[in-house]
C-alpha cells in the first residue's frame, strides 16, 4: 500500500483517539473541580499543562479561567489537540482514504465532526458540557468498534491500530499526569483526598470497574498507578497498548525492525517502573520521559513507512 | 406526470425519442410505450429510487466556483436516451477515423511538421499555441500514439445532423458517470433490459486497463499501472478513485511518486519503492513536472518528463497531446483527416469562423448576437459567449477580447441542440442534450457503446456541463435487428 495512504490512516486513528481522550480528560477535570474542596491545589492551569500545548496557550490566551481553558481544550480550531481540531483532522485524513475504509466509517466521522461543530457553542461549553463530552466519547468508541469489526485486518487496518494505540498510550500518561500534578498539593486529609483523586483518574479511563475486578482492592494510589502503567490486559493501560503496537509491527508490517526495537525498549521501561517509588517522587518526570519516547517511536514509524526518500530504498 | 406522447412536443428541435408528437422513433418504440403505461406514481417512485441509489453510491462531483469542497450529487434523469445500433456503428467508425488522424497530426507536429510544410496548417498557429509543448519535440511514445483517451462531444442540430463539437484530448472526464448511470437504470427498469438488446458499457475499465497495459515499457502481464490525481479537491476526484478501484490500480498523488537517477519512476509504498510502468494521469500538462513546467506545482513529480522522454514510463495521455484540442485547430480537423488518411470525415465539424482571419472576424463581430464564441484553450464551458442569450455588456466585453487576441477565438452558429424527454417536476418535457463517447487508442481502438449523455436541466438552456447546472442520462445503443 502507498505510504501516504498508510500515513493518513494512522493519523485518522490518532486524531480520533485524541478527540476521545481529550473529552475524557476535560470531563474528569470538570468533575474534580466541582467535587473537590477549594484549596487542594487544583486549578484550570493544570489542564493546560497536561495537554502539552501550554506554549500555544500562553501566547494566545491571557488568563487561566475556566472559560478560556475549556475553549482551548474543546472548541479552539487552532489548538493542536482540541476536540474540534482533532475531529477535523480525523475527518480530513479519512476523507482522502475513503476507499480503504468501510463507507459507514467515513459517514460516522463526518457526522461526528458536524455534530461537534454545531454543539460547541457557549451554552454547551458551560452548561451541557458533561452530556456533550460523554457523547463524543461514545461516538468515538463507536467508530473505533466499527473499524475493528468491519475492516479487513490487513496492512491498512494495522496502521489504524498502531495509531490508535500509540495515541492511547500517550493520553493515558496524560491522565496519570493529572493525578501527579495534584500530588504536590499541601493540605490536610491528604490521603483521603488522594484516594479520591485517583478514583477520578480511573473513572476518566473507564478503568474503575476493571481495576476493582482484577486488582481486587480498595482504591490504593500505588496500585492504581501500577494498573494504569503496567496491566497487560486492560486496553487503556500503557503496557497493553505497547503490546498491541508490538504485535502490529512484529506480525503484520514489513521492515519493522527499527520501530519494533523502540517499542520493546519502551515495554522494558514501563515493566521495570516501580509505582511506589515513582509516586513518592519523580512521577511527572517519568511521564515526561515516556511521552518523549512515544514521540521518538512516532518518528521511527514515520521514517520507516511514511516518508521514503530515494537513498533509502533503491 | 403520466407520459402522453401526443402532447409531448419538442417544437422546432430534433427529438431523440419521437419523430413527431405521438410518434416514437423505431428504436424507441418499445420503451416509449412502456413508459406510457407507468402511472405518475410509479414513475415518481422510480426516479426516487434512482436518486437514492446515487446518494448511496456517493456519486458526487465538486464545483470549482464554490471554493471549498462541497460534494454535490450529480442530477440524473431516469428516461434513457436511445440511439439505434445502425446509426451508432457509423459514428463509431467516424470517431476512430478522427482519433487516428489526430494522433498522426500530433506526432507529426512534434517531428517533421510535414503538414505545415505542405501548407495545410499555418505555422504560426502552432507556434502561437499554448498547448504546443517544445519539451515534447522529438519524443516517441509507443505506437506513435499521444492521445490515448479521448472524449469527443457530439451534438445533433435541428435537421438531425450529428456534429463533433469538440475533442477533449487532455484529461476528459465523465466516463464513470456513464457506467454508474447504466447500473442505476438496470436497478430502476430491469424489465426493459430483458426486452431490449442494449449494448453493455460496463466493460470500459477492462478496456482501459488493456490499453494502458499495452503502453508499458516493460513487457509484463500485469505492469504497475497507477491513476494520478491532483487530489480530493479536484472536481473529478470521484472518477479518479472509481477508475483506480475498477482497474485494481493504485490511486496516487504527485507526492507518492519520485524519479530516481536511473530515470525510472517509483512509488512510495510501505514495502519500499516500487517501479511504475504506466501513469494514467488526470493532472494537466503544466502541473506534471516542476522541473520543466510550472516550478511551484505541488501536484506533479520532479523529473517525470525526463523519465517519460527516456521511455521508462508511459504517460496517458502523453504531454503535449492537448495541442490538437485547441478550438482553432479544431477548425482544421476535416483537412487533417483528408491530409493523413486521404478520407472525407465521416462525422462533420460544426461550421466555424476563425477570428484570426480578417474577413471571418468581421463577420463574427457583426453577428455576435447569433453566434457562440469559444476561447481556444478552455474546457468545461468556461469563458465562452452564447450570443443569443448574452447581454449587451457581455457581448461588448467579447468584442474587446476578440479584437485584443483574435487567435484565441472561434465562433460557431448557435445550434438547435436535439432534445429528449426528461422528468421535470410533475411533467415530462423536452430538454437539450449532447453526447460524450470515450475513445481509447493504442495499437487498437475502442469506442464506448454510446457514452455520457449530458442534459441541460433548465428549460431552454443549451449548456450541459456538470459545472453549469447540467445533469445526465443513460445512453442506450439499441440493436433492433437487421441492418
Amino acid at each position: 500500500m502507498l505510504s501516504r495512504v498508510a500515513e493518513r490512516l494512522y493519523w485518522t486513528a490518532r486524531y480520533l483517539e485524541r478527540a476521545e481522550n481529550t473529552a475524557r480528560l476535560v470531563r474528569v477535570f470538570s468533575s474534580m473541580m466541582l467535587d473537590l474542596p477549594n484549596g487542594v491545589g487544583l486549578n484550570w492551569r493544570q489542564l493546560v499543562d497536561v495537554s502539552g500545548a501550554h506554549e500555544y496557550y500562553d501566547s494566545n490566551y491571557r488568563s487561566c479561567g475556566e472559560r478560556n481553558v475549556i475553549k482551548f481544550m474543546l472548541s479552539d480550531m487552532d489548538t493542536h489537540g482540541s476536540v474540534i481540531s482533532s475531529l477535523a483532522m480525523a475527518r480530513e485524513n479519512m476523507r482522502t482514504t475513503r476507499d480503504l475504509v468501510p463507507s459507514e466509517g467515513w459517514e460516522h466521522v463526518n457526522e461526528l465532526y458536524l455534530f461537534a461543530r454545531k454543539k460547541l457553542t457557549g451554552k454547551t461549553l458551560l452548561k451541557d458540557r458533561h452530556e456533550f463530552l460523554s457523547e463524543i466519547v461514545m461516538r468515538c468508541q463507536q467508530i473505533t468498534g466499527l473499524l475493528a469489526g468491519t475492516m479487513s485486518h490487513g496492512a491498512a487496518y494495522q496502521f489504524v491500530r498502531v495509531g490508535r494505540n500509540l495515541e492511547r498510550a500517550d493520553m493515558t500518561t496524560r491522565m496519570i499526569d493529572v493525578g501527579s500534578a495534584t500530588l504536590i498539593a499541601p493540605g490536610m486529609e491528604l490521603e483521603r483526598l488522594e484516594n479520591r483523586l485517583w478514583t477520578y483518574v480511573l473513572r476518566s479511563l473507564s478503568a474503575h470497574q476493571m481495576y476493582r475486578q482484577y486488582v481486587r482492592r480498595r482504591i490504593q494510589p500505588d496500585q492504581v498507578l501500577a494498573f494504569l502503567l503496567q496491566d497487560m490486559i486492560f486496553p487503556r493501560a500503557v503496557a497493553h497498548t505497547l503490546g498491541e503496537i508490538a504485535s502490529c509491527l512484529q506480525d503484520h508490517l514489513p521492515h519493522s525492525e527499527e520501530p519494533l526495537r523502540a517499542v520493546l525498549r519502551l515495554q522494558r521501561l514501563v515493566a521495570e517502573a516501580n509505582a511506589e517509588k515513582l509516586r513518592a517522587g519523580g512521577l511527572h518526570d517519568f511521564i515526561d520521559l515516556l511521552q518523549l519516547e512515544f514521540g521518538n517511536l512516532h518518528q521511527l514509524i514515520s521514517g520507516t513507512w511514511f516518508s521514503l526518500e530515494l537513498d533509502e530504498a533503491v | 406526470m403520466e407520459i402522453e406522447w401526443s402532447t409531448y412536443d419538442p417544437g422546432e428541435f430534433y427529438d431523440e425519442m419521437i419523430s413527431s408528437p405521438g410518434n416514437p422513433r423505431r428504436a424507441a418504440r418499445a420503451i416509449a410505450s412502456y413508459l406510457q403505461k407507468l402511472s405518475a406514481r410509479q414513475l415518481g417512485r422510480r426516479q426516487n429510487a434512482a436518486d437514492l441509489a446515487i446518494a448511496e453510491m456517493g456519486v458526487t462531483f465538486t464545483v470549482y466556483s464554490e471554493g471549498t469542497n462541497i460534494d454535490r450529487t450529480w442530477p440524473f434523469d431516469i428516461i434513457p436516451r436511445i440511439i439505434p445500433l445502425k446509426e451508432w456503428s457509423r459514428i463509431e467508425e467516424g470517431l476512430e477515423q478522427r482519433m487516428t488522424a489526430l494522433n498522426m497530426f500530433i506526432h507529426d507536429l512534434y517531428h517533421e511538421q510535414k503538414i505545415i510544410t505542405d501548407g495545410i496548417v499555418p505555422k504560426k498557429l502552432i507556434s502561437g499555441s499554448k498547448s504546443f509543448l517544445p519539451q515534447c519535440i522529438g519524443a516517441s511514445p509507443r505506437f506513435n500514439v499521444w492521445a490515448h483517451i479521448c472524449g469527443s462531444d457530439l451534438v445533433r442540430d435541428r435537421d438531425g445532423t450529428l456534429y463533433v463539437l469538440e475533442d477533449n484530448l487532455r484529461v476528459p472526464s465523465g466516463v464513470s458517470y456513464m457506467i454508474e448511470n447504466r447500473s442505476i437504470t438496470k436497478r430502476v427498469f430491469p424489465e426493459l433490459f430483458r426486452k431490449h438488446r442494449i449494448l453493455p458499457v460496463d466493460d470500459y475499465p477492462a478496456h482501459l486497463f488493456d490499453m494502458l497495459a499495452s503502453l508499458s515499457p516493460r513487457p509484463l502481464d500485469y505492469p504497475e499501472i497507477v491513476v494520478m490525481t491532483p487530489g480530493i479537491y479536484n472536481s473529478a476526484y470521484f472518477e479518479h478513485a472509481y477508475l483506480a478501484q475498477q482497474m485494481g490500480a493504485e490511486l496516487v498523488e504527485g507526492g507518492d511518486l519520485m524519479v530516481s537517477a536511473d530515470d525510472c519512476v517509483y512509488m512510495k509504498t510501505i514495502d519500499g519503492l516500487q517501479r511504475v510502468d504506466v501513469i494514467y494521469r488526470r493532472v494537466n500538462d503544466e502541473f506534471l513536472d516542476p522541473d520543466v513546467f510550472l516550478e511551484d506545482s505541488a501536484l506533479g513529480v520532479r523529473g517525470l518528463m525526463r523519465a517519460w522522454r527516456a521511455g521508462n514510463v508511459a504517460l496517458a495521455n502523453a504531454p503535449g497531446a492537448g495541442v490538437a484540442d485547441d478550438k482553432v485547430i479544431y477548425t482544421y480537423v476535416p483537412a487533417i483527416i483528408k491530409y493523413y488518411l486521404d478520407q472525407d470525415p465521416i462525422i462533420p465539424n460544426v461550421p466555424s469562423w476563425r477570428c484570426e482571419d480578417k474577413v471571418q472576424r468581421e463577420y463574427v463581430l457583426a453577428n455576435l448576437d447569433k453566434l457562440v464564441v469559444k476561447p481556444a484553450n478552455e474546457s468545461g464551458g468556461y469563458g465562452m459567449l452564447v450570443g443569443p442569450h448574452a447581454s449587451a455588456v457581455e457581448r461588448s466585453k467579447f468584442v474587446n477580447l476578440i479584437k485584443h487576441n483574435p487567435r484565441n477565438y472561434i465562433a460557431q452558429p448557435t445550434l438547435g441542440l436535439s432534445t429528449a424527454p426528461t422528468i421535470c417536476g410533475q411533467h415530462v418535457e423536452p430538454r437539450h442534450l449532447d453526447l460524450r463517447p470515450f475513445i481509447l487508442q493504442s495499437d487498437r481502438t475502442y469506442v464506448t457503446a454510446g457514452g455520457l449523455t449530458r442534459v441541460a436541466l433548465r428549460k431552454g438552456s443549451l449548456v450541459v456541463n456538470s459545472s453549469q447546472g447540467g445533469g445526465s442520462k443513460d445512453t442506450w445503443i439499441v440493436d433492433t435487428g437487421g441492418n
